[in-house]
C-alpha cells in the first residue's frame, strides 16, 4: 500500500481548517497562539461566516494573525483594536468582528478602549490571550506578570510595592452591563482546547446575534520569554498560572 | 430634513454636523472639547441613525475615537471625527496609522490656544501640527481650511470625495472663531448612504468580509526594509500628485496689489476688512487665502512677489504658515508676520498697522 492509497477522504480522521492557510508562523515552539489560531479559525469555518468575518490583530506577538487566517483583517495600533471592531461592527453589523490581543495589548494600553467597547455592547468579541509577559519585545512584565514572577524588567520577581499587582481584566469585564459571556480558558492539553473552542463558539454566535460584547481569555504560556521548555512551560502554566486566573465560565447572560 | 436652498443662521459647528447627515456619511465619532462640543450635540440631537442610519457614537477618548475613525475608514465608510487642538494632539497616533494604510476619513479641529490645554479661546497655533504630517513617519495628510459658516457645511463633502480618490485622511482645519460663530448658510443637498455593495465595487480594499472580493488585511506594518520603502515611495508619489492637483486658494484685490497679504480661516476674514480700510487710505493692498494649506499655493505666491513690494502672513499664532511663504518666496520680497497668540484675535486695525510699518 502506497501513501495515496492512504490519503483518502474515507480515511481522514482529522484535518487542518481551510481557513489556516499553509504560511509558517513566526511563534516560537510551545507558544499558545498557534492553537488558538486553528480554533478561530475551525469556529469561523463551521458557522460558515468566513465571508463576513473581520478580524483586528494587535500589536504584540500576534500582530501577523492577519498572515495566517484567510479572513478580512484590520491591524491596529497597540491597544486599540476595540475602538477599530466597535467602528467595524457598527458600521457593518451583519459582520462577525473579534479582536485578538494579548496581555500587554489588551489590558494594558489599551484597557480603557477594552473596558469601553465591552461596556457599550458592541456586540464584538475580544479574544485575550494571556501568557503574563510582553513576548515579542524580549520578556518585559506585564499588567497579568504573577507576584514574584520573574522578567527581564523584574528580574528580582514581581513585587507589590516596586510593581503593583497583576490585573484579572477578565473579572472586571464579567462586571459590566455590557458583557454577555465572559470566559476563561486554556489549550494546554485536548480537554482544554475542546472546551476553549466551545467557548469562542458561544462568543461568536452571541455577537453575530447581538446580544451584547463577550471576552474569552486564554491562559497561555511563553516558553521563551519565561525562559523553560514547552514542556516545563504548560507545567508552570497549570501549576501558578491556574491558581491566580481560575478557569471556566464567569459569566454566561446570552442563553435567555 | 427637506432639500431645498433655505438660507439658514446656524454656527459653523452646527453646519458641520447637518452636512455630514446631508452628504451621505456613515459615521461620527466623538469626545466633548470646547469650542466643538456643537458637532457631537447637533448629531445627537438630529438623530441621523433614524434618517440616513449614519452612527455617532460618544467615545471614551480622543485616542479612541481617532481609532474608530481608522477602523470606519479601514471598511470603506465616510467617517468623520471632530475635536480640538489637545484632542487632536491626542489624535496623532491615529491619523499617522491611517496616511500608512492609507484609510480615507475626515478630521475636524476647530482650533483653540495653547499649548498644553492652553485656552478654549480661538487659534491657529495647530498650522504645524495639521500641515508637517503631526504624528509618525513621512506622510502628509491634505488640509482645508475654511474661512465661513458656509465652508463649514461645503468642505465636508468635498473632504469625503478627496479623502476617497487619495485613500488618505482629509483635515478641516477650523478655529473656535468659525465654529461658534453664526452666519447664513445654505446647506448642501440631501445625497444618499452609500449601500454595502457600492463600497464594496468602490472600496475593493475595504475589510467588510471577503464576500465577493477575496481578503483584504488594512495595515500600516511591514517588516522588510526593501518593501517599506517601496511602500513609502508610493505614498510619497500619491503626495506629489495631491501637490499637483488639489492646490486651491482664493484671491482678493491681488491684480493691482503693492503689498500682499496672506491669511487663511478666520485671520483672512479679519484681513478682508483691513484691505477695505487700506484701499481707503490709497494703499494697494490684495490677499491670497490659501483654501488648502497641504498642498500650499506655492506656485501662485511665486507668481504674486513679480509684482508686490512685500507680503504679510497674518496668522492667529506666533508665526508658522510664514515659514511656507518664505519658502515659496526664496527671499524675493520682505516677508513679515502680524498675529496674535493666546485666545486673543488680532483686529483690523492692527493689521492695517502692521502692513503700514512695512512701507517703511
Amino acid at each position: 500500500m502506497v501513501n495515496e492509497d492512504i490519503i483518502q477522504e474515507e480515511n481522514l480522521v482529522y484535518k487542518k481548517p481551510r481557513l489556516l492557510n499553509d504560511t509558517p508562523m513566526h511563534y516560537c515552539p510551545g507558544c499558545s497562539h498557534a492553537v488558538v489560531h486553528k480554533l478561530i479559525a475551525e469556529v469561523i469555518e463551521e458557522m460558515g461566516v468566513e465571508e463576513n468575518a473581520v478580524g483586528i490583530s494587535p500589536v504584540g506577538c500576534a500582530v501577523f494573525a492577519y498572515k495566517y487566517i484567510d479572513i478580512d483583517w484590520i491591524e491596529a495600533a497597540h491597544g486599540r483594536a476595540p475602538a477599530i471592531a466597535c467602528a467595524a461592527k457598527r458600521l457593518c453589523p451583519e459582520n462577525l468582528v473579534f479582536t485578538y490581543q494579548g496581555d500587554g495589548d489588551v489590558a494594558c494600553i489599551g484597557t480603557a478602549e477594552a473596558i469601553h467597547s465591552l461596556n457599550r455592547g458592541d456586540n464584538i468579541t475580544i479574544i485575550f490571550v494571556n501568557n503574563a509577559i510582553y513576548g515579542m519585545t524580549g520578556g518585559q512584565m506585564a499588567p497579568t506578570t504573577l507576584m514574584g514572577m520573574k522578567t527581564v524588567t523584574c528580574p528580582y520577581g514581581r513585587q507589590a510595592d516596586i510593581h503593583g499587582y497583576p490585573l484579572k481584566l477578565t473579572e472586571i469585564a464579567a462586571t459590566l452591563e455590557g458583557t454577555c459571556f465572559v470566559s476563561r480558558q486554556a489549550v494546554s492539553n485536548v480537554a482544554y482546547i475542546r472546551r476553549a473552542k466551545a467557548a469562542i463558539r458561544k462568543a461568536f454566535e452571541y455577537s453575530m446575534q447581538g446580544k451584547g460584547s463577550c471576552l474569552v481569555e486564554i491562559v497561555g504560556t511563553c516558553s521563551s520569554g519565561w525562559k523553560m521548555t514547552p514542556e516545563q512551560a504548560n507545567q508552570w502554566m497549570e501549576d501558578r498560572m491556574f491558581a491566580f486566573y481560575k478557569l471556566g465560565d464567569l459569566k454566561d447572560g446570552g442563553s435567555n | 430634513m427637506e432639500d431645498n436652498n433655505e438660507i439658514l443662521l446656524m454656527k459653523g459647528n452646527e453646519a458641520i454636523a447637518h452636512a455630514a447627515i446631508r452628504c451621505g456619511c456613515d459615521g461620527y465619532f466623538g469626545y466633548p472639547i470646547t469650542p466643538q462640543s456643537e458637532v457631537l450635540e447637533t448629531l445627537a440631537k438630529e438623530e441621523p441613525w433614524k434618517i440616513t442610519g449614519m452612527i455617532v457614537v460618544q467615545a471614551e477618548s480622543e485616542l479612541a475615537a481617532i481609532n474608530m475613525l481608522y477602523g470606519g475608514g479601514a471598511v470603506g465608510k465616510k467617517v468623520m471625527v471632530s475635536s480640538s487642538s489637545p484632542g487632536i494632539a491626542l489624535m496623532q497616533e491615529g491619523i499617522a496609522y491611517m496616511a500608512g494604510a492609507e484609510l480615507p476619513g475626515l478630521i475636524v479641529n476647530v482650533q483653540r490656544g495653547g499649548p498644553g490645554l492652553g485656552t478654549i479661546q480661538p487659534s491657529q497655533g495647530d498650522y504645524f501640527q495639521a500641515t508637517r504630517g503631526g504624528g509618525n513617519g513621512d506622510y502628509n495628510i491634505i488640509v482645508l481650511a475654511p474661512a465661513s459658516v458656509q465652508e463649514m457645511a461645503d468642505f465636508v463633502d468635498l473632504s469625503f470625495e478627496l479623502a476617497f480618490r487619495y485613500r488618505t485622511p482629509v483635515m478641516m482645519l477650523s478655529d473656535g472663531v468659525i465654529g461658534q460663530m453664526m452666519e447664513k448658510v445654505v446647506l448642501p443637498p440631501m445625497k444618499p448612504r452609500r449601500t454595502m455593495d457600492e463600497v464594496r465595487a468602490e472600496c475593493p480594499w475595504a475589510a467588510i468580509g471577503m464576500k465577493g472580493k477575496g481578503k483584504s488585511v488594512v495595515t500600516s506594518l511591514e517588516l522588510m526594509p526593501r518593501e517599506m520603502e517601496q511602500h513609502n515611495l508610493s505614498l510619497q508619489k500619491k503626495y506629489a500628485e495631491i501637490r499637483a492637483k488639489e492646490v486651491r486658494f482664493e484671491e482678493y484685490m491681488t491684480d493691482d496689489a503693492d503689498y500682499l497679504i496672506v491669511a487663511f480661516g478666520s485671520a483672512s476674514r479679519i484681513a478682508q476688512k483691513s484691505i477695505e480700510i487700506c484701499r481707503s487710505k490709497g494703499l494697494r493692498v490684495g490677499m491670497l487665502r490659501p483654501i488648502t494649506l497641504w498642498p500650499f499655493p506655492t506656485e501662485e505666491i511665486k507668481r504674486l512677489c513679480n509684482h508686490v513690494k512685500g507680503i504679510l502672513s497674518v496668522e492667529i499664532n506666533a508665526g508658522q504658515m510664514i515659514e511656507d511663504i518664505r519658502l515659496a518666496v526664496e527671499g524675493r520680497v520682505p516677508v513679515h508676520h502680524y498675529g496674535r497668540m493666546g485666545g486673543m484675535v488680532p483686529g483690523p486695525d492692527e493689521i492695517v498697522e502692521a502692513v503700514e510699518r512695512m512701507r517703511v
